[in-house]
């Protein structure tokens, strides 16, 4: 528990956790919007900019998920024990985060080739009436 | 830590003890344990469902853009920003729910010193939190399947997959359609026919207006911008607009991605469900130590802290939820 705490002082983490909480998810959102062309005119990340945004949310959010963790939940406090059996299991999260968006990519990457296949003209090779082979193989073969 | 030391000294005595039953290994009681354990596996069926989520929109080559769904707020407060809010109402729902996480602290702080009242207070606030949340909830989902049409087998929001101009029913008159004008009891929906084709939902090219009334004709467009495909309320029909792209050909607005309304239907309702059984759980626990149930039991309200543990589990997820679906 938080037993090492003082009364005031507890009440003085809430205060900053709800202050740091909400500040993070301002600054996320504002971000968020500058990102997506609503703040500034003509600004729009693409490219490397946006794996660099994307990768920027996915780090606010894991903190903002560490900070619950730790401290309103108190995990902070727990015995080491508790703490990882409890924190390892979700480290699989991250593999299967990376095999199934690669998956997902697979199969867009997979259906646009067969439509693009699909409309491909074939072009048809003129029949000859025989076999394609010349003389000599011919022979060889029957 | 004293037991670990008296383990390496006594060698596996102390140890087969600490393990062996009628103890705290974890010096946590089994109900918070097994809570911490619960929440684990809740965890995974929420990132199962995210993780889905991903894989199908990066197979996707188009998806609806979160910002343009996203940009409406209640009682018009979106046209205090000029007509579009994005992600401003989203916002203001995750602050709620941040807010009943620190409502919940403070309850269980109270719960910690035996102060009976503070837990009630703090509880309250923190069951007034979700349900602010819950009607929050509500007015979004009321919001994108009354007025905007979407359900678990149709989307209209979409983006452009090439540049084009929208057309005007003049334009498609012009170009050798024909006019229909429908009139079902009162229902009046008008569209236009290609040449030659039957009178199919497929095959109807509607003048594109929007929700507000706003008409297109002669707006242009670029690929990846999004769309919303207009939903006539009377006719219950989808009008696709027609435009006319950079080949000269006429085209439609398509429908996007079926996945999208499912996946959030099913994932912010089965969140949703969770803040509702949260705060059917906190009632119950609130009314408890308000009667003096968890003050017999002399153990510093631990009921508080342990549901206290699945409300702020609540709140985790959505802020993953609020990550996946509207910032990235």
């Amino acid at each position: 528990m938080a037993g090492h705490m003082t009364y005031d002082e507890q009440k003085k983490l809430v205060v900053y956790g709800l202050k740091l909480l909400g500040a993070i998810t301002i600054i996320e959102v504002l971000i968020a919007l500058l990102a997506k062309g609503h703040l500034i005119h003509g600004v729009h990340f693409t490219g490397v900019l946006h794996y660099l945004y994307m990768a920027l949310m996915v780090g606010f959010s894991l903190y903002k998920a560490y900070f619950i963790v730790y401290n309103f939940m108190h995990m902070g406090s727990e015995v080491q024990g508790l703490r990882w059996s409890v924190l390892l299991p979700t480290l699989l999260l991250v593999w299967a985060v990376i095999a199934f968006f690669q998956e997902g990519h697979s199969w867009g990457a997979r259906r646009n080739l067969i439509h693009k296949k699909d409309s491909e003209q074939v072009k048809e090779k003129p029949a000859t009436g025989s076999l394609d082979f010349d003389k000599a193989t011919y022979q060889s073969l029957i | 830590m004293a037991s670990e030391a008296a383990v390496l000294e006594h060698g596996h005595d102390v140890e087969d003890q600490l393990w062996s039953g009628g103890q705290e290994p974890f010096k946590a009681s089994y109900g918070k344990l097994m809570m911490w354990y619960f929440l684990l596996s809740d965890a995974f069926t929420f990132s199962g469902f995210l993780i889905a989520y991903g894989a199908l929109r990066f197979s996707s080559n188009v998806w609806p853009i979160p910002d343009f769904v996203f940009e409406k707020a209640p009682f018009g407060i979106h046209n205090l920003f000029g007509g579009k809010a994005p992600l401003v109402f989203v916002t203001f729902m995750t602050f709620v729910l941040i807010a009943s996480s620190v409502t919940m602290v403070r309850a269980v702080q109270e719960g910690h010193r035996n102060n009976q009242r503070g837990v009630v207070f703090w509880m309250l606030l923190t069951v007034i939190g979700g349900l602010v949340f819950l009607s929050c909830q509500a007015w979004e989902w009321t919001t994108l399947i009354k007025e905007e049409g979407v359900t678990i087998h149709t989307n209209p929001f979409s983006m452009h997959t090439e540049s084009g101009t929208y057309m005007s029913g003049k334009e498609l008159e012009a170009a050798g359609f024909s006019k229909v004008e429908h009139d079902e009891h009162g229902a009046k929906s008008v569209y236009y026919l290609p040449v030659g084709k039957p009178d199919v939902e497929e095959n109807r090219y509607f003048e594109k207006v929007s929700h507000e009334g706003v008409p297109f004709a002669g707006k242009s467009f670029e690929a990846e911008q999004p769309y919303l495909i207009t939903i006539n309320h009377s006719t219950h029909q989808y009008e696709h607009g027609a435009y006319m792209n950079s080949n000269k050909e006429i085209m439609r607005e398509a429908f996007g991605p079926v996945a999208f309304g499912a996946l959030f239907f099913f994932i912010t309702g089965f969140h949703g469900f969770h803040v509702f059984s949260g705060v059917a759980f906190l009632t119950i626990v609130l009314v408890n130590a308000g009667s003096g149930v968890y003050a017999k039991r002399n153990n510093h309200y631990e009921m508080v802290e342990k549901i206290g543990l699945y409300w702020h589990f609540v709140d985790l997820v959505w802020v993953f939820v609020f990550l996946v679906f509207y910032l990235l």
